[in-house]
């Protein structure tokens, strides 16, 4: 259970340690990475949505001055039938290698073909635009629906849909289907009062993330491969690039650079692969960065889905039973998140009876990747819609039929797991107290909507060593890639340990030769598994540390205490010494100390978010402006709540985009028409209010802390809570992402 | 390879020499030639503004300024901001509202306010948004960053 006590470090506010570097543009990026006889690379990508390779002529591109070598998916080892197990479950190793490099056919507008190393990017753009493809066009599908019907066109001429755990016949778009079941639909539908069913699309969108990825590889003479590059998880990189490339992991060693941005769509690999086949082939180093077109055609979209909820509830209001059908484009390969959309889609509530049925569908657009809480917006726009819809009909506050029916620790999730201590019901009752919801909201035009999410965040594997040095500072050594603070969180976890300052602890994130295994930063779970194993490793300083004071004082060990950073004799002897001052004397007692710390947690907590949103819109353009943004998280425990604030602020900004703004627009050839900062519009800051981030902390039992992960969940509100307030502006219910001016004039009447 | 050009300018103060190719972007030169890599490339063509620099006074996305246009002139970027031993009061507040969470849009903002504020040393919310438009960052939701430049010009 968590610590019940008041901290010393933990929910203070220090300056971040890598801080100085970021504000000083000292911190070195992937992109900035450089070594003598750096060769740069470039990658060719497919014009065309859906065709196959009849030939690649690579001559031309070859014979130009300045290139130094050109990679096919020929130069791939055969990846067979093989699947490989990369920690995030099981991947097809054909499926991997040929979103790398197209072998056969290439599935999108923006899959990769070939690559070239040259002595200058203008050098390598210039010879890809030299190779020479036969392409044989195909016909695309590029809508999940249309992708389902029998007659679509086929991505996948074996691929066959798992249902339930049995495989079809026929080859089919849909690769799987999975179920959840509790209770009694049926049964449930029949008690209720009221039901409500209704369709909802949502469009694709990407993660956003403004460094474009990067990767520099070299071969040593003996073998010894080594990538720079921006991940979220340097030994992902090395997992996914051993299995492409068939090379031992102890060969490779990858470099995590400093990450700019990711959001789930750093983990997958693209071009680091393609970066070691050009370092290989040259004998030179090799630099590839995409530019954004790239980013936005080669690199994971979060899928477009179409989604139908069905809710029934008493006139009381008690949800008697829910019904959701997510059917989620994968892109040219399986593996979209419908499963945590199918498991988060009603979780905020206690529900006797479920069914949800989850699609996981390929369609001609890029091999969809994690976007912060994949799967579970998409789901959310669809069930918090209609709950609000719901308590319209009832005439139901709609944050109190949320309280009426909030899942609590005990409760079942339709997919099976029992909820521990969870703080849902604690979201709901702030948002409600909050001034915000109490302010006046009439104006013509004005509207107010409210939305809770779930995420039910991960544990997974983390390492951290503790070095104590001679004046009372440690050095932190972790795995985990720091995207938005988790230096500091992770650092005030030890410290709160050793009661000592968070500026005392200095923390570094090395590479794979230095440090043990540890899983991405992702699913929620840096400050809570690698806090976690920080403070183990602390725990272990800690330990040691008492020996050397007993070993100072000769005495026996349990006649030590320890407590706020000091360390006194309790039986016998008067004699205290100071962390600090300890540090200074390890040599007398034993030699230098270090601690290590090693978890795989079972105990992520779910995190829970409600939030609420007062929108205007403007009748005669369909344009929709947010006034003010207030959300409300269970945080757990916020280590450095200034981080935590900007989580969900950044969370909730990005569920702006998604809801208002942001999508992949295609032409009748499959291409997207979009692919620039320009055209697919992300919010700027002209676009926004300040967002009112309220943390509410109900501790985590699987923590020591109480960390709850709280990176995610932010996201999964913001696209229903803004259709409802649109609702509640208008008077239209909006069923398709993005709520944008075309959209909004259209279901106006206007257009 | 295109013939490079000899070009002589300002930066951060001192005077630089450098060769570069007509093709080559301000960008490219100072990342690739300089080795100055605090401007960062998130687009490469004006819509990010994570490549701010500051020529002549005014506030350009330097994609966007080719490297021999620079010839003669005077460009401020991120690296010459802080003395050594103290960062600039925007660094500061940067820091101090923890409006930063990646980092990679950073030094872009930060030499973007700095051009706000010499323009206009006490803005306001709407105005700061205003001026940080051609800025993205995807991380923080803006709320922390205009606070941040909002900090800044109250403690000139």
């Amino acid at each position: 259970m968590p610590e019940n006590k008041d901290y010393k470090v933990i929910g203070t506010r220090p300056i971040r340690h890598d801080g100085v570097d970021k504000v000083t543009g000292r911190a070195l990026y992937g992109a900035d990475f450089q070594m003598a006889g750096l060769l740069h690379g470039r990658v060719l990508r497919s014009p065309h949505a859906h065709a196959r390779i009849i030939s690649i002529d690579t001559s031309r591109a070859e014979a130009l001055p300045g290139v130094k070598g050109v990679v096919t998916a020929k130069d791939l080892p055969d990846a067979g039938d093989k699947v490989a197990d990369l920690g995030e479950g099981a991947v097809n190793l054909k499926h991997l290698c040929d979103n790398i490099l197209a072998s056969d056919k290439v599935l999108y507008k923006g899959h990769a073909v070939a690559a070239v190393a040259a002595t200058n990017p203008h050098i390598a753009e210039e010879a890809c635009t030299r190779i020479d493809v036969e392409y044989e066009v195909l016909p695309s599908v590029l809508e999940v629906r249309q992708a389902m019907e029998p007659d679509a066109p086929l991505l996948h001429e074996h691929l066959k849909t798992t249902s339930l755990g049995e495989t079809a016949e026929e080859p089919s778009n849909v690769a799987s289907h999975i179920q959840h079941k509790l209770g009694d639909p049926e049964k449930g539908f029949a008690e209720a009062d009221v039901i409500i069913e209704r369709e909802f699309i949502t469009g694709t969108v990407h993660q956003g993330y403004i460094e474009p990825h990067n990767a520099t590889a070299h071969y040593n003479p003996d073998g010894q491969l080594t990538i720079w590059c921006s991940t979220q998880g340097a030994f992902t990189v090395r997992e996914q690039v051993a299995e492409i490339l068939q090379y031992p992991i102890s060969k490779i060693k990858v470099v995590p650079m400093e990450i700019g941005g990711g959001f789930g769509g750093k983990i997958s690999v693209y071009i680091k692969p393609v970066a070691a086949l050009l370092a290989k082939k040259t004998g030179k180093p090799v630099k590839v960065l995409m530019n954004r077109a790239d980013v936005f055609e080669g690199t994971g979209p979060t899928p477009a889905s179409f989604i139908r909820v069905k809710m029934g509830a008493t006139k009381e209001g008690k949800i008697t039973a829910a019904q959701g059908y997510l059917a989620f484009e994968a892109g040219a390969y399986p593996g979209s998140p419908v499963g945590p959309g199918a498991m988060c889609i009603f979780a905020p509530y206690s529900i006797e009876n479920v069914i949800i049925d989850g699609y996981d569908v390929v369609v001609n657009k890029p091999k969809t990747a994690p976007y912060r809480a994949p799967g579970a917006p998409n789901a959310a726009f669809g069930s918090e819609t209609v709950l609000d819809e719901i308590a319209e009909h009832l005439k139901i506050d709609p944050l109190e039929i949320r309280l009426m029916n909030g899942a609590k620790e005990g409760d079942r999730r339709a997919d099976g797991p029992v909820h521990p201590r969870i703080g849902f019901i604690e979201t709901v009752e702030a948002a409600k107290a909050h001034p915000h919801y109490t302010a006046p909201n009439g104006k013509k035009h004005h509207g107010r909507g409210v939305a809770s999410g779930y995420w039910f965040n991960i544990g997974l594997e983390s390492s951290v060593t503790i070095n104590v040095n001679a004046d009372g500072t440690i050095n932190l050594v972790e795995g985990s890639t720091d995207i938005g603070g988790t230096r500091a969180s992770i650092a005030m976890q030890a410290a709160e340990v050793l009661g000592i300052p968070a500026e005392s602890v200095n923390p570094s994130v090395v590479d794979t030769n230095s440090v043990g295994y540890t899983a991405v930063t992702g699913g929620s779970r840096t400050t809570y598994a690698t806090g976690y194993a920080a403070y183990e490793a602390a725990q272990e300083v800690k330990r040691k540390m008492i020996t050397r004071a007993a070993k100072l004082w000769e005495v026996d060990e349990a006649n030590v205490q320890f407590a706020d950073g000091e360390f006194s004799c309790i039986n016998g002897k008067e004699a205290q010494i100071s962390f600090r001052d300890l540090c200074a004397r390890l040599g007398e007692t034993g030699g230098p100390v270090v601690g290590s710390g090693t978890v795989n947690p079972g105990g992520a907590g779910g995190a829970y978010a409600t939030h609420v949103v007062d929108v205007v819109v403007d009748e005669e353009t369909g344009k929709v402006d947010i006034l003010r943004y207030t959300a409300v998280q269970d945080a757990g425990k916020a280590i450095h709540p200034s981080y935590v604030e900007g989580q969900i602020q950044g969370g909730a900004v990005q569920g702006i985009g998604w809801a208002l703004n942001e999508e992949y627009i295609y032409n009748a050839e499959g291409e997207m028409t979009n692919a620039s900062f320009l055209d697919y519009r992300m919010p700027t800051c002209l676009d926004l209010p300040m967002i009112d981030a309220v943390i509410v902390e109900v501790p985590n039992p699987g923590h020591p802390y109480g960390v709850r992960g709280v990176g995610e969940v932010p996201i999964v509100p913001p696209m229903a809570a803004i259709a409802n307030a649109i609702y509640d502006a208008i008077g239209v219910r909006m069923t398709e992402l993005p709520m944008s001016p075309d959209r909004l004039l259209k279901a106006m009447g206007k257009i | 390879m295109a013939r490079r050009s000899h070009v002589q300018t300002t930066i951060n103060g001192e005077t630089v020499e450098f060769l570069c190719e007509p093709r080559q972007s301000l960008l490219e030169v100072l990342r690739d030639e300089l080795h100055l890599t605090g401007a960062k490339e998130g687009c490469n063509n004006g819509n990010c503004g994570a490549c701010s620099v500051i020529l002549d006074g005014r506030l350009v996305n330097s994609c966007l300024v080719l490297g021999v246009e620079t010839e003669g002139k005077s460009v401020e970027t991120i690296e010459g901001l802080a003395a050594p031993d103290k960062l600039h009061p925007i660094q500061d507040a940067f820091l101090e509202n923890a409006a930063l969470q990646c980092g990679i849009c950073t030094p872009g903002f930060i030499m973007s306010a700095k051009a706000l504020l010499e323009q206009n040393p006490n803005p306001t919310e709407h105005e700061v948004r205003y001026w940080l438009a051609g800025n993205l960052c995807r991380c923080t939701g803006y709320d922390k960053i205009v606070r941040a430049v909002l900090d800044a010009a109250a403690a000139q």
